[in-house]
């Protein structure tokens, strides 16, 4: 296997401006497959979910699942498309053992979904528009796993080995338009977009949308042209590209390969590439041939779906507030910086945030709890901040507690950790385990004074002014107190001891 | 006459993993054009006005629900499997090394 040679992206950039396309194929979470009644699960026992119907035994007729034509319909309208009032499923015929039929059913000159868009935000804000030419239900096929050979890639292989639970799965392909204008931003445009359509059927709640599980693959075309010319120039097809990170770096790679290729003076060849993750490379696949004719006709076994206008408004009528305007809103209700809010929702706590503040909590204070104390812990428990078992009533109790004076902030982490420890409620724990706060002056007096006369040089520089300096006495006292006193009550005493003003 | 050449037959084999001879090409290419031509002649059956169709009853949207139905054990549905290995189909490699 050779390696490629590759120009700098730099200087791929300055001579060249690259064209994208994408194939994004969505998994959906229907409870059946796209034709048969067999069930849609990951992770079965091989070929135990599966009937005649997913084994292509002759004489079978495939049913189209009614469930996963609403989801692709829910699909098309969140992507602004247009839905066929009426289409066809079509074969497309080729000689392959992951599909046992030796034809996959699809859909051809008749998608569901066509004509719409995708508002994508990258990074800084630029918002970015992807035209979608078609989404069209299809179904997945079977897994192969290759055996032997020295790499366990195709290539080499003795023999494979086929499951066929994944065959029928339903599967909605999202084709979108040439892609132009994006220049040296291409590689984020690519990874935003592939992020944008998980997110979507993600919110639709029609696919789980784990891309290492496959439920969203893309398969990603490149092409450059010299700046300024009109006419695209020939594409790869870079297969399975399954990480978002992937997306980014394929796409990159792609178009510093084919700068080199056109520098040589060399025609770039139309062909499949693929993507290998540990050399972030990609290597030629097969070229075009006439072996991709596909021979698609209507498939006489299933009829026209016809999707009333009524249909798709009722659909329509179901479809959640799309993702990025949620955020949006979100964030203008919250009044976070554009800081706190992505890293709010890099840390995947924007829902429970939204949740806490319904249950009574401000936004900071929501934000506070979610970002300061709860990602950390379910980072250490290596599970999601949402499924540690913090409710957002438990923040609402916690911060009642602080804001009445009966804990302090540091208690209030105790009684969290209580909390999670299954203890009980936030009450009970503080009374369990003993900890109010020293709300009696007596002993917090007596406590000052000590930490004063052990401080004499902070006190002095205190009575002097230089009220920043109260800090070392407050943390004296909160020593001498093992955490238990009011922080703020410490420091109106000190000072009022001082005679000084705050 | 539907013009249905020898390339064409040929390419049709390759694409169906048929082999064939060289008589068996030209014999078919002169076959098929004739069924071509008789399948052809339903065309001139339907009018202008009749709207072509895949299917010959006028029906839409025959749905199943989406409740699980019957499946088969991986024993069943290896019973008729040329060759298997741990509960799959065992096939041969397709691609043979760069």
């Amino acid at each position: 296997m050779s390696v490629d040679a590759t120009l700098s992206f730099e200087e791929a950039m300055e001579k060249y401006d690259p064209v994208l396309g994408f194939e994004v194929h969505v998994e959906l979470n229907t409870k059946t497959k796209m034709f048969s009644s067999a069930p849609n699960v990951f992770g079965d026992e091989p070929n135990t979910n599966v009937n005649e119907v997913d084994l292509g035994m002759p004489g079978v007729l495939p049913v189209v699942n009614k469930a996963a034509v609403e989801s692709s319909i829910k699909i098309g309208l969140a992507l602004n498309c247009k839905i066929a009032e009426s289409c066809r499923f079509a074969r497309k015929n080729y000689f392959y053992p992951d599909t046992p039929k030796n034809f996959q059913t699809s859909q051809y000159d008749e998608p569901i979904a066509y004509d719409g868009y995708l508002d994508i935000e990258l990074e800084d804000g630029t918002v970015f528009r992807v035209e979608i030419e078609r989404a069209h239900m299809e179904e997945d096929a079977g897994k192969l796993t290759h055996m032997g050979g020295a790499t366990g890639r195709i290539q080499g292989a003795d023999y494979s080995l086929v499951d066929y639970n994944r065959s029928g799965v339903p599967l909605v392909e999202i084709v979108t338009k040439p892609i132009e204008g994006a220049g040296s931003r291409a590689p984020e445009l690519a990874k935003a977009y592939v992020a944008a359509v998980r997110e979507i059927v993600k919110n639709l709640g029609v696919s789980d949308a784990k891309m290492e599980r496959g439920n969203v693959r893309c398969d990603a075309n490149v092409s450059l042209r010299p700046h300024g010319q009109e006419r695209f120039g020939i594409r790869s097809e870079t297969k399975n590209v399954n990480s978002l990170r992937a997306v980014e770096h394929a796409v990159r790679y792609e178009i510093q390969r084919h700068a080199a290729v056109l520098d040589s003076g060399q025609p770039i060849i139309q062909e499949t590439r693929h993507w290998h993750e540990d050399t972030r490379s990609t290597t030629s696949g097969r070229p075009k041939s006439d072996a991709d004719d596909y021979r698609y006709f209507p498939e006489p076994d299933l009829v026209p779906v016809v999707a009333s206008r009524e249909w798709v408004e009722e659909l329509r009528a179901t479809l959640p507030e799309p993702p990025a305007e949620r955020r949006k809103r979100l964030k203008e209700a919250w009044g976070y910086s554009d800081l706190e809010f992505r890293d709010v929702v890099n840390a995947g706590v924007m829902d429970s945030i939204e949740e806490t503040i319904a249950a009574g909590a401000s936004a900071d204070v929501a934000r506070k709890w979610w970002m300061g104390e709860i990602v950390g812990r379910a980072k250490v428990a290596d599970v999601e901040p949402g499924e540690l078992g913090v409710t957002p009533q438990v923040i609402v109790e916690l911060n009642k507690l602080v804001e009445d004076g009966k804990i302090n902030n540091k208690m209030a982490t105790q009684v969290l950790d209580g909390v999670l420890a299954g203890e009980g409620a936030p009450a009970e724990i503080v009374e369990k385990r003993g900890l109010a706060v020293v709300s009696d002056d007596g002993p917090l007096l007596e406590a000052i004074d000590a930490a004063l006369a052990a401080q004499p040089d902070v006190a002095e520089k205190i009575r002097g002014g230089k009220v920043q300096a109260i800090g070392a006495i407050v943390g004296g006292v909160m020593k001498a107190t093992r955490g238990q006193a009011d922080a703020g009550r410490v420091r109106e005493l000190i000072l009022e001891k001082l005679g000084v003003q705050g | 006459m539907a013009a249905i050449n020898r390339d064409d037959v040929a390419h049709l084999a390759r694409l169906a993993h048929i082999e064939m001879s060289a008589e068996e090409l030209d014999r078919m290419a002169g076959e098929l054009a004739v069924i071509v031509d008789s399948v052809k002649s339903v065309s001139e059956a339907a009018g202008e006005d009749v709207p072509a169709t895949s299917h010959p009853i006028p029906l839409t949207n025959v749905f199943r629900e989406d409740v699980v139905g019957h499946t088969f054990t991986a024993e069943q549905a290896l019973s008729g499997a040329p060759d298997a290995f741990e509960n799959r189909f065992k096939v041969p490699a397709i691609l043979d090394e760069d």
